[in-house]
């Protein structure tokens, strides 16, 4: 019976002792965000539908960390620090493609020590300008103008403009209970624009919706957003 | 004294068995297993290793995965597991299609083709042998870099087997990407090679012929002619090397390549092929049995062949009529409204089914099957209606009852019985064949699948299943191609001529004129030809409408009945249409069907075909292996 205990005493302590040792790596702690921006206003898209990788040279195969950004045009990552690159791939975003002379799309160089805040800069093909989005008499109505922003070659037009309604912050062609658009070729006006959308019974009952104003530009996958507004009926 | 016995026994045996030599036990021959010589030293091995290739050719329709068939928004997949639940929620594709069906890289198959090659070559089997059989191996070569075009453009063209030295340096076995012009070139000088090299043979429809090979001539003639002229819809998709894209002023070439492989097969010096036509009193059923009859069928020049025994498929288990079948199972694909109203009226013209009157009244139908009289024979052939018959049993496909106020009265289980005003006995109030609202696996659209499926006994039994074949290339094919290059070169009328005799089949009697054949026409006649068999998906693809037609807004029902007939009609929703009995006793419409359309509640998303879905992705992994590869466009 002693003999057992003393069996038991040096299996516990053997257990204790062992499980000290480290046997797993730190997790990632260093965030790298940032967002999307033209000239200091961040940009707006649609909820994972613009992509972007990110990839770490020196590790053997190079494949790529791959994420899309967030409706509000943002993305972070938790990193161990080092040196990484930063690919948007062409067709992704409505905004002219970061390419290099050769056509490939280019790199963002981004070296991760702690926390890293960046910013990338593009170039969207138009913007959506003063918005303003208002709700009486059951219905949401949009008012906004639109800027084009590329007049060159390189320049693409307006296929559709359309003013979603949701439930919820995700106001976008997947998530919305109401919608309203205008043909590219129906606006007169592109100062000023006004969409309206009635509201239908919303299950369960809320007394506010989030709307925002995504365009479609021809020949482009991905929407231009105004940012989400909280609206209260 | 005995022990003795033991020893001497034993000692004998051990010099009995130490006797044979070392060295000839080590050189025993494995009994299982045969050398690359004795294998290609006898012509019924060799036709083995022969017919596992064949059973490998590669198609993304697959009848053992029925899935594959569940075409975009032709119709509404009613399955309920994890993967086909994502069919109508998810409003985009992943690059490599949903559960990565527009995948493909078998660069293995590729290498044993060429291996197979390699060693006929020195095979001691009859000269004629050796060249039909390595014939063969070529067409199937040829197939499946066809596929490969199809889904990813340019590719590597390996035509040897490559062996790596371990040198520590493989980069001279990384080949990169052929130009997209390329691959189609190879597809084509191949088939013009092997149309003389393999038999005329129109009775052997599962190994390759001289109209296989010109049935893939005309094919991949085509798809290079349209992808040539319609890139110009999309340029993003396209690649600065040329790997996607090709050039537009190659068309015209690509379409009278189509056009003369296409005229040799009808003018027979192929074989004599022809439309299937057994059946001309019911073109209905002759169009349906074209798919299930393996009788000396004229019109099928190559397909894959299933066979009882050996290789079948449980197509028509998941998509038949609940009501009395085999297994306690069906119905996982309904086709869509979207699709059963594409067919034409008699009169060649198009129009949405007709389920109510001018102002808005619901139209009252005798008998079920009213709503669809007068429409294209295609129709029956290509889907289940409600009112037809399908193993020589009605089908039983209605929704439920409406009252005279225009309430309903349905059931939760298929033909559920219940109680209607003024009568106490319980009456059927649903059909046995379903809809039933919020269930699957019943006739959520309204209709089932008819095209495949198997009327033999046993077709719909597990145990048993079905050996209806697939057919990769038949005749209605190739005249319809033969319509698409004359009218791409110019010649209206004899692309009239060629889809008059398709359309003749159809039940159509006032023929098309030239004037009448346009861009919408071409595509048109090829989706509901070919509806649910394949051919959808690459001429979404070929003709850069796919970004149109699924441009992610949701459908109305207005918006569902207009623009019939023309090729980028929106179609993000596959939408269903529920018959309803009317019950009314003492008024004339007691009795009689009335007809509704629904979006099913299952359909919550709107698809949006993103540009970068033209072309299946190449991963990373892929990519790693050969840095000479370049990626796909806007992936």
């Amino acid at each position: 019976m002693k003999m057992k205990f003393h069996y038991i005493i040096l299996l516990a302590l053997g257990t204790a002792l062992m499980s000290c040792e480290k046997d797993n790596y730190e997790p990632p702690t260093s965030l790298l965000s940032g967002r999307v921006v033209y000239q200091g206003t961040p940009l707006n898209f649609e909820y994972d539908r613009v992509s972007y990788d990110l990839y770490q040279d020196g590790f053997g195969k190079t494949g790529p960390l791959g994420s899309t950004f967030t409706s509000e045009g943002a993305f972070s990552q938790l990193l161990f620090d080092g040196a990484y690159k930063m690919v948007i791939p062409g067709g992704q975003g409505p905004f002219v493609p970061l390419q290099t002379d050769a056509g490939t799309p280019d790199t963002i160089r981004i070296s991760v020590n702690g926390n890293t805040t960046m910013d990338i800069e593009v170039t969207p093909y138009w913007m959506v300008r003063n918005t303003q989005l208002s709700a009486g008499g059951g219905q949401v109505t949009g008012t906004f103008a639109l800027e084009k922003i590329i007049t060159n070659a390189n320049a693409k037009d307006v296929e559709s403009v359309t003013l979603y309604v949701s439930k919820t912050l995700f106001a976008n062609s997947q998530t919305n209970v109401a919608t309203a658009v205008i043909e590219g070729g129906a606006i007169t006006d592109v100062n000023n624009i006004s969409l309206s959308a009635t509201v239908p019974e919303l299950v369960p009952a809320q007394n506010y919706v989030f709307a925002s104003i995504g365009v479609k530009l021809a020949g482009v996958d991905d929407y231009i957003f105004s940012p989400t507004q909280k609206i209260n009926l | 004294m005995k022990k003795i016995h033991f020893i001497c026994f034993a000692l004998l045996l051990s010099f009995g068995w130490g006797c044979e030599s070392d060295s000839e036990f080590l050189d025993r021959k494995p009994a299982e297993t045969l050398t690359t010589e004795q294998a290609f030293s006898d012509p019924n091995q060799v036709l083995s290793i022969l017919a596992n290739l064949y059973n490998r050719q590669f198609s993304v329709y697959r009848l053992n995965d029925w899935q594959t068939f569940a075409d975009f928004n032709e119709v509404l997949v009613t399955a309920d597991d994890n993967l086909t639940n994502r069919w109508h929620t998810n409003s985009t594709w992943p690059f490599n299609g949903i559960n990565d069906y527009w995948f493909t890289w078998d660069y293995a198959y590729i290498r044993e083709l060429n291996l197979f090659l390699e060693r006929i070559a020195t095979s001691t089997i009859s000269e004629d042998l050796k060249a039909t059989y390595a014939a063969e191996a070529r067409f199937l070569r040829a197939n499946y870099y066809f596929e490969l075009a199809k889904l990813y453009g340019g590719v590597p063209i390996i035509l040897e087997s490559q062996t790596y030295d371990f040198s520590g340096d493989p980069s001279y076995l990384q080949v990169p990407r052929s130009t997209e012009a390329g691959i189609y070139d190879f597809i084509i000088k191949e088939a013009e090679e092997l149309k003389s090299l393999l038999p005329v043979n129109p009775d052997g429809k599962s190994r390759a012929s001289k109209g296989a090979a010109l049935a893939m001539k005309a094919q991949a003639a085509v798809f290079a002619g349209s992808l040539a002229k319609y890139r110009a819809t999309t340029p993003s998709v396209s690649l600065p090397g040329g790997e996607i894209g090709i050039p537009v002023d190659r068309a015209t070439g690509y379409y009278e390549t189509a056009l003369g492989a296409a005229q040799e097969i009808i003018s027979g010096s192929a074989g004599a092929y022809s439309l299937y036509l057994k059946i001309p009193t019911n073109l209905s059923e002759n169009f349906a049995a074209l798919f299930y009859d393996k009788n000396a069928n004229p019109e099928v020049i190559y397909e894959e062949e299933y066979l009882l025994k050996f290789k079948t498929h449980g197509y028509t288990i998941v998509n038949q009529p609940r009501f009395g079948a085999e297994e306690e199972e069906g119905g996982a694909l309904n086709p869509s409204l979207n699709l059963v109203q594409e067919f034409e009226l008699l009169d060649n013209t198009f129009a949405p089914l007709p389920t109510v009157d001018a102002n808005g009244n619901p139209i009252y139908y005798e008998n079920q099957g009213d709503i669809f009289a007068g429409r294209d024979a295609r129709l029956g052939g290509t889907v289940i209606l409600p009112g037809s018959i399908f193993k020589s049993r009605p089908v039983d496909i209605w929704a439920g009852v409406q009252l005279a106020d225009g309430e309903i009265i349905s059931g939760s289980e298929r033909g559920q019985l219940r109680e209607l005003p003024g009568n106490p006995t319980p009456q059927q109030v649903v059909g046995f064949d379903g809809p039933i609202a919020a269930t699957n696996q019943n006739a959520l659209a309204g209709f089932y699948i008819r095209k495949y499926l198997d009327p033999a006994p046993g077709s719909g039994r597990r145990g048993t299943q079905s050996d209806v074949s697939r057919i990769r290339y038949r005749y209605a094919e190739i005249l319809l191609i033969a319509a698409e290059a004359a009218f791409e070169l110019g010649q209206p009328d004899v692309a009239a001529g060629y889809m008059n005799e398709v359309r003749a089949r159809a039940g159509f009697t006032t023929p098309l004129t030239g004037a009448d054949i346009t861009f919408d026409r071409i595509v048109h006649e090829r989706r509901v030809e070919f509806a649910l068999e394949g051919q959808y998906f690459m001429d979404l693809k070929r003709f850069r409408i796919a970004h149109k037609i699924f441009d992610g807004s949701s459908m109305t029902l207005e918006g569902l009945r207009s623009g019939i007939g023309t090729a980028t009609n929106r179609s993000t929703q596959p939408w269903a249409l529920w018959p309803y009995k009317i019950y009314e006793p003492g008024s004339p419409n007691d009795g009689k069907w009335i007809y509704k359309e629904v979006l099913p509640s299952r359909v919550t998303g709107a698809d949006n075909w993103q540009l970068g879905n033209y072309y299946s992705s190449i991963n990373n992994d892929i990519l790693n292996n050969n840095p000479k590869l370049v990626r796909q466009p806007l992936q």
